[in-house]
């Protein structure tokens, strides 16, 4: 690829796709805000039937990395094990055998999603989706929780788990310094056999397309990173179904898409709680409450019962004893008349006894006192 | 509020409690000498060294140097058992609470100190767990004051764990105020317990339910069966059945270990706690079931019970929550307080085994085997010595402080 | 007036996101200050 294909690229305009994610835009209907990516934003597309596995595409990205350069190129025997991007590897090539034909080649970096993962993912905003088109990362940040590791359906980045100071995640940056001096990426520039090509991501869109249209039955009817994930700026085309390529099958939903379901129940949660809890409790305390007053009220009035009870049989045996002491007085009074009575009659008697034994004595008969 | 006299009555009260620290404990020498050397002690001991080597191991050598996380399995036993089964097992701090002051359940005060305590400990060794899994733990507090990534759920955790920390810090003070003296502080202290457990609830509601929004951002890595929008009420609802489940297995490994610290109220409450906890649990482990099973229905997910997975899914939701329910059941209904406490332990390691499949086990299903994860040795043993800290930790307040007794000068204390 | 225009829905959220979570600390104070002002006249538990 030099700079005149290029710029020629550059000149094929046409029905530009806007390609915004679905979702991205169904999830903020209800807003008053827009969601519309920045229609310059760049790409690369890169294309299988034209990729040789020379791997200077590697090499380059060292050398403008500041990496080691790559082992044993050249060598086909790399080729034999499936390898993945490194903390000092920001892209490789593999091979993938076909049963019949040439064994096809596919670039593995990463993607650039339009609704990165790992800038939804990463909880210090390390991670930042440019409108440019690259997803950069700001190692100052970085906690390394390494949740955007999780989140990345590709499974890009790579981690520095042995560096103990200052441990960094590393991936491809679309050469986002080199971009921002007019300059492209280290891949894409020294492609010789123009399989990465550089442009605006709706245009190399249209390109893909032209291609598949202009020779069908070369190519797979499916813009690898059109949709996927809500769309990716690195496109690919493939001679057979991009699965065969050990591209992930992903649906179109984007990752940030599939948590904000979650994360806006969290503040419905701090707002409805405090309600609810709060209501249980003054239920909960409504009902001591209640429960307190009705002992209150059962206690007093069986005090009260008691009470009133109580005066009741006081009067009653205070009555009760009044009237006895009033007939025990009657009847003593009773008995003491009697008693008087019958004293007074056995005096009498006595007295008449007495009076008669004297008359007796007195009567001359001999006997008599002495 | 007389602050001047507050100040004062404070530092009077501290002062007195140094002068009889110092007349009545000896030297911290000595102190350590005096612990007594049973079997538990020296085997605590031995791992408590242990974890100091793997600590040495981890800020030398990096993570790298002692675990076998890589870069397609950046998740392991630190995140899925620590962070995970720790915040699970630790929900039993807001639902006894909850159940006690905002659902007007006073039988339930004597189990609220316990399962604080075991709340708060969980919670800060998460943090301290934490330190060891990030890769630049003097920077855990840049979500929070330095740049806050705030479409992350991770941030929503972090954030939640943070506050809610502080929050049961608060909520267990009164214990050690007791033991401390500290008369004003303390009573301030308690009447924050209502609006603090409102908080607390509110708070464990959103992390316990966003530890399980982490996982929804890979649905190509976790196996269907585990895989739903619905994993976060999932992760809210075990929460809830986990942490009483925790307070009713600890309660019973307090009874066996530490009956002597118990005091008459104490004894008394716990098979009413026992029995309301099991009854409450049951229930909500019922419902859960349905979810997971209508989940299954609604996602046409039941080929996969054939499969491998299928079978460790049926194990979790049969072996691990079904059977333990009904245990549950029985136990509550014939009064049978040993079979409470088997199913606590079999509901508690239910909880680990759901939290270890979302995410270690069913996590990254479709790689071939070389590519898996399993935990190097120098991972579990630094596990294990977090644990270990956690029991450490609990037994000393369990000695000194008024935890699972009254302190005499504070009678209608809890 | 123009409606403001995000580039992607990562920045959408994280706009919306941010001011959210501060409303909801505000939120839970303001909740809080509300039950306290609600409940200032209320009788107490009679005793008879």
């Amino acid at each position: 690829m030099n700079r005149r294909k290029f710029l020629q690229l550059l000149g094929i305009t046409g029905g530009a796709a806007t390609a915004v994610s679905m979702g991205a835009r169904k999830a903020v209907a209800a807003s008053g805000a827009r969601v519309e990516p920045d229609r310059n934003a760049v790409g690369v597309l890169h294309d299988s039937t034209l990729c040789i596995g020379c791997r200077r595409c590697e090499a380059a990205c060292a050398r403008v990395n500041n990496l080691p350069p790559p082992k044993d190129l050249g060598d086909a025997a790399v080729f034999d094990a499936k390898r993945r991007p490194e903390v000092d590897a920001y892209t490789v090539v593999n091979r993938y055998d076909r049963n019949a034909g040439k064994p096809i080649f596919r670039k593995m970096q990463c993607n650039h999603c339009l609704e990165p993962a790992c800038a939804s993912a990463c909880f210090v905003r390390a991670f930042k989706k440019t409108p440019e088109g690259p997803v950069v990362y700001d190692p100052s940040l970085c906690v390394g929780c390494r949740y955007c590791m999780i989140a990345c359906p590709f499974t890009i980045p790579a981690y520095d788990y042995h560096k103990v100071l200052n441990p960094l995640v590393h991936k491809c940056t679309l050469c986002a310094p080199r971009l921002a001096e007019g300059k492209l990426p280290g891949c894409v520039e020294i492609c010789p056999t123009g399989a990465l090509v550089f442009g605006k991501r709706t245009e190399l869109l249209d390109l893909a397309r032209e291609r598949i249209r202009k020779t069908p039955g070369l190519y797979e009817d499916h813009i690898y990173g059109e949709t996927e994930v809500g769309g990716t700026s690195w496109l690919y085309l493939s001679p057979v179904p991009h699965a065969e390529l050990g591209q992930p099958e992903l649906d179109t939903t984007s990752i940030p898409e599939l948590t904000s379901g979650a994360l806006g129940a969290v503040p419905m949660v701090a707002a409805l709680w405090p309600v609810l809890l709060t209501g249980a409790y003054a239920i909960s305390k409504r009902r001591d409450r209640i429960a307190a007053e009705e002992e209150a009220a059962a206690v007093a009035k069986a005090v009260s019962e008691a009470e009133s009870k109580a005066a009741e049989e006081l009067k009653k045996a205070l009555a009760k004893a009044a009237k006895e002491k009033e007939s025990a007085l009657a009847k003593a009074a009773q008995e003491k008349d009697a008693a008087v009575a019958k004293a007074l009659a056995e005096a009498e008697a006595k007295a008449a006894k007495t009076a008669a034994t004297e008359a007796a004595a007195h009567e001359p008969d001999g006997k008599g006192e002495r | 509020m007389q602050y001047p006299s507050v100040i004062r009555e404070t530092l009077d009260s501290a002062r007195n409690q140094a002068a009889l620290w110092r007349s009545r404990l000896p030297s911290f020498k000595e102190l350590l000498l005096s612990i007594p050397r049973t079997p538990a002690n020296i085997v605590t001991a031995a791992i408590l060294a242990m974890g100091a080597l793997l600590t040495l191991l981890r800020f030398t050598l990096g993570i790298g140097g002692i675990s076998n996380l890589d870069n397609v399995n950046p998740w392991g036993i630190w995140i899925g058992f620590d962070l995970l089964c720790g915040v699970a097992l630790a929900a039993g701090g807001y639902t006894t609470s909850a159940a006690c002051y905002l659902f007007g359940l006073k039988r339930y005060h004597g189990a609220v100190r316990p399962a604080i305590t075991t709340a708060f400990l969980g919670y800060l060794f998460v943090v301290v767990a934490l330190h060891y899994d990030v890769g630049q733990p003097w920077r855990l507090v840049y979500p929070i004051f330095v740049s806050q990534g705030t479409t992350s759920v991770l941030f929503e955790v972090g954030l939640c764990v943070f506050i809610y920390l502080c929050v049961l810090l608060v909520e267990w003070t009164p214990a050690s105020l007791e033991w401390l003296g500290l008369k004003t502080i303390r009573s301030f202290v308690v009447k924050l317990t209502l609006p603090l457990t409102i908080l607390g609830v509110i708070l464990s509601t959103m992390h316990q339910s966003s530890l399980g929004a982490l996982f929804l951002t890979s649905p190509g890595k976790l196996h269907p069966l585990w895989y739903s929008s619905f994993l976060p009420v999932f992760f809210f609802v075990s929460s809830m059945f986990a942490g009483m489940s925790m307070v009713l297995f600890e309660g019973g490994l307090a009874h066996r270990f530490l009956h002597h610290k118990m005091d008459e109220a104490h004894l008394h409450s716990s098979r009413e706690i026992a029995l309301g906890f099991a009854k409450a649990s049951s229930f909500v482990m019922a419902g859960y079931l349905c979810m997971r099973l209508f989940d299954l229905a609604m996602n046409n997910n039941w080929a996969y019970l054939g499969t491998g997975y299928g079978l460790l899914y049926l194990v979790e939701l049969l072996g691990f929550v079904a059977l333990p329910m009904l245990l549950y059941a029985f136990g509550v209904r014939e009064k049978r307080f040993g079979l409470i406490r088997a199913a606590s332990l079999m509901a508690v390691l239910g909880i680990v085994l759901n939290r270890l499949n979302v995410c270690l086990i069913a996590f990254n299903w479709q790689l071939p085997a070389d590519e898996r994860y399993f935990p190097s040795i120098m991972e579990i043993g630094l596990s294990v010595f977090i644990v270990t800290m956690i029991i450490t930790a609990y037994r000393i307040f369990a000695h000194f402080l008024p935890m699972l007794h009254e302190h005499p000068e504070y009678k209608d204390a809890h | 007036m123009q409606p403001e225009v995000f580039t992607s829905l990562q920045d959408f959220m994280l706009h919306t996101k941010s001011i959210t979570y501060i409303l909801m600390g505000v939120g839970l104070v303001a909740l809080a200050c509300f039950w306290v002002f609600l409940s200032g006249r209320d009788e107490d538990i009679r005793k008879f």
